[in-house]
């Protein structure tokens, strides 16, 4: 496949059955393999199409700063797409993200600005929103409420797993700015007469809540519950369980988040057997599990790395 | 017909301090009244009048219940409940919810 530049290559990714994971015949499972995108994760496509909307709409100038709150893939997402077609990238993330996150970062040009970490996210964003005011021609586009984060997928990815799959029963995503299960969600609904759009998120222990209580009730602006049939809700001894047999079985190497869906995506393959439907259910590999070694997830027994994720925000 | 149920710290007041405890039960509603019978106050904290209360999540085998038939949802041998308090102004969206972002 040739293309005429790197932005060129965002998406397009494929979709590969798990013929070892899946119950049966009739209940099949298939993975959306977006760490094949060019910065290794699902955020490309919005990162693109947020640039381009911003762009097109006049508040994207040649020269220009954007700001955004992130501790990980939407930012080394954005710093690619900021140095390529030539602006200035601010960071604003959480003090206690990982080392590796801070490396690439730094590395693709991005600025780094650090919020506290007792505030965890909402943090960063309030400290983004303070700074874009005493900025104004810096230009933030906000994953958790711009539209063209759900654009991004309800013109990219839906269209590629229905022309791949026009069979498909379910689509199953991790829950974060939830732009992916909005956009796929909205436009598998409108051609896929039954379809199911399922939710899963991370499940963390009574102590992350404790530290995260300035993140509490942080809904996405984007998020509308009408589109997601149901929602799981998965702990880090499944996402780590899991994440493993998608490696051993069927030989993806993904990360953490990615275990938490395919636990979703088996426990809906599991009812569609006991139910005696037939299924053909996809779900997203969000990034490779590269960015996520240092966590001690794939290393020693599932309960000792689960015990290691423990009070970590491992998704 | 036993089902386990995961019982958060702030219910364990009612459970002798036990994280894990057993039921039986036909669905999620006669289940919380065979917990009640032996741990008096527990149905109270998870349940306010017919449904579940707003800042408490009930999860079926990891899966919000509220997405499933509420109250009167199925439960079979085997199957694991886990009662999680929900986050305060929340109701909407449970916490961590920050996947890839």
């Amino acid at each position: 496949m040739r293309f005429d530049s790197l932005l060129d290559s965002v998406g397009h990714t494929p979709l590969v059955g798990l013929p070892r994971l899946s119950p049966s015949a009739q209940v099949r499972l298939w993975a959306k393999l977006e760490d094949r995108n060019p910065t290794g994760s699902l955020k490309d496509r919005p990162a693109l199409r947020m640039v381009e909307d911003a762009e097109r709409d006049g508040r994207l100038r040649p020269g220009c700063t954007i700001l955004e709150p992130t501790s990980g893939n939407t930012g080394i997402s954005l710093a690619m797409v900021a140095r390529l077609r030539g602006y200035r990238l601010v960071c604003v993330m959480p003090e206690n993200t990982s080392q590796e996150r801070r490396q690439l970062l730094g590395m693709c040009g991005a600025e780094v600005v650090f919020s506290p970490a007792a505030g965890g996210s909402n943090e960063a964003v309030r400290l983004a929103k303070r700074m874009a005011t005493e900025n104004p021609d810096w230009v933030m586009l906000y994953q958790y409420g711009n539209p063209a984060n759900t654009m991004a997928h309800y013109s990219t990815t839906g269209p590629e797993i229905l022309a791949d799959l026009p069979s498909v029963t379910h689509f199953v995503a991790g829950l974060g700015t939830s732009g992916t299960l909005m956009g796929v969600g909205r436009y598998l609904a409108e051609k896929v007469p039954g379809i199911r759009i399922v939710a899963a998120e991370p499940r963390y222990g009574e102590l992350v809540y404790g530290l995260r209580n300035l993140d509490e009730g942080f809904v996405p602006e984007l998020y509308d519950e009408s589109v997601l049939t149901t929602r799981f809700a998965v702990g880090p001894r499944d996402a780590v369980r899991r994440t493993r047999e998608l490696l051993e079985r069927e030989g993806i190497f993904a990360g953490i988040s990615t275990g938490a869906v395919l636990h979703a995506a088996l426990a809906v393959a599991a009812k569609a057997v006991t139910a005696r439907e037939r299924a053909d259910i996809a779900f997203v590999v969000a990034d490779g599990g590269w960015k996520y070694v240092s966590t001690g997830a794939y290393e020693g027994t599932v309960d000792e790395a689960a015990d290691r994720l423990d009070g970590q925000l491992w998704a | 017909m036993a089902i386990q149920v995961s019982i958060p710290t702030i219910m364990r007041q009612y459970t002798g301090g036990a994280k894990v405890v057993e039921a039986t039960g036909s669905t999620l509603a006669t289940l919380f009244d065979d917990l009640d019978a032996r741990y008096p106050g527990l149905r109270d904290r998870v349940v306010d009048g017919g449904s579940i209360r707003r800042f408490v999540n009930v999860y079926l085998n990891d899966e919000d219940v509220r997405f499933l038939d509420g109250l009167k949802t199925p439960v079979t041998e085997g199957d694991h409940v886990t009662v999680l308090p929900a986050v305060a102004g929340g109701g909407a969206m449970a916490p961590g919810i920050r996947f890839q972002s």
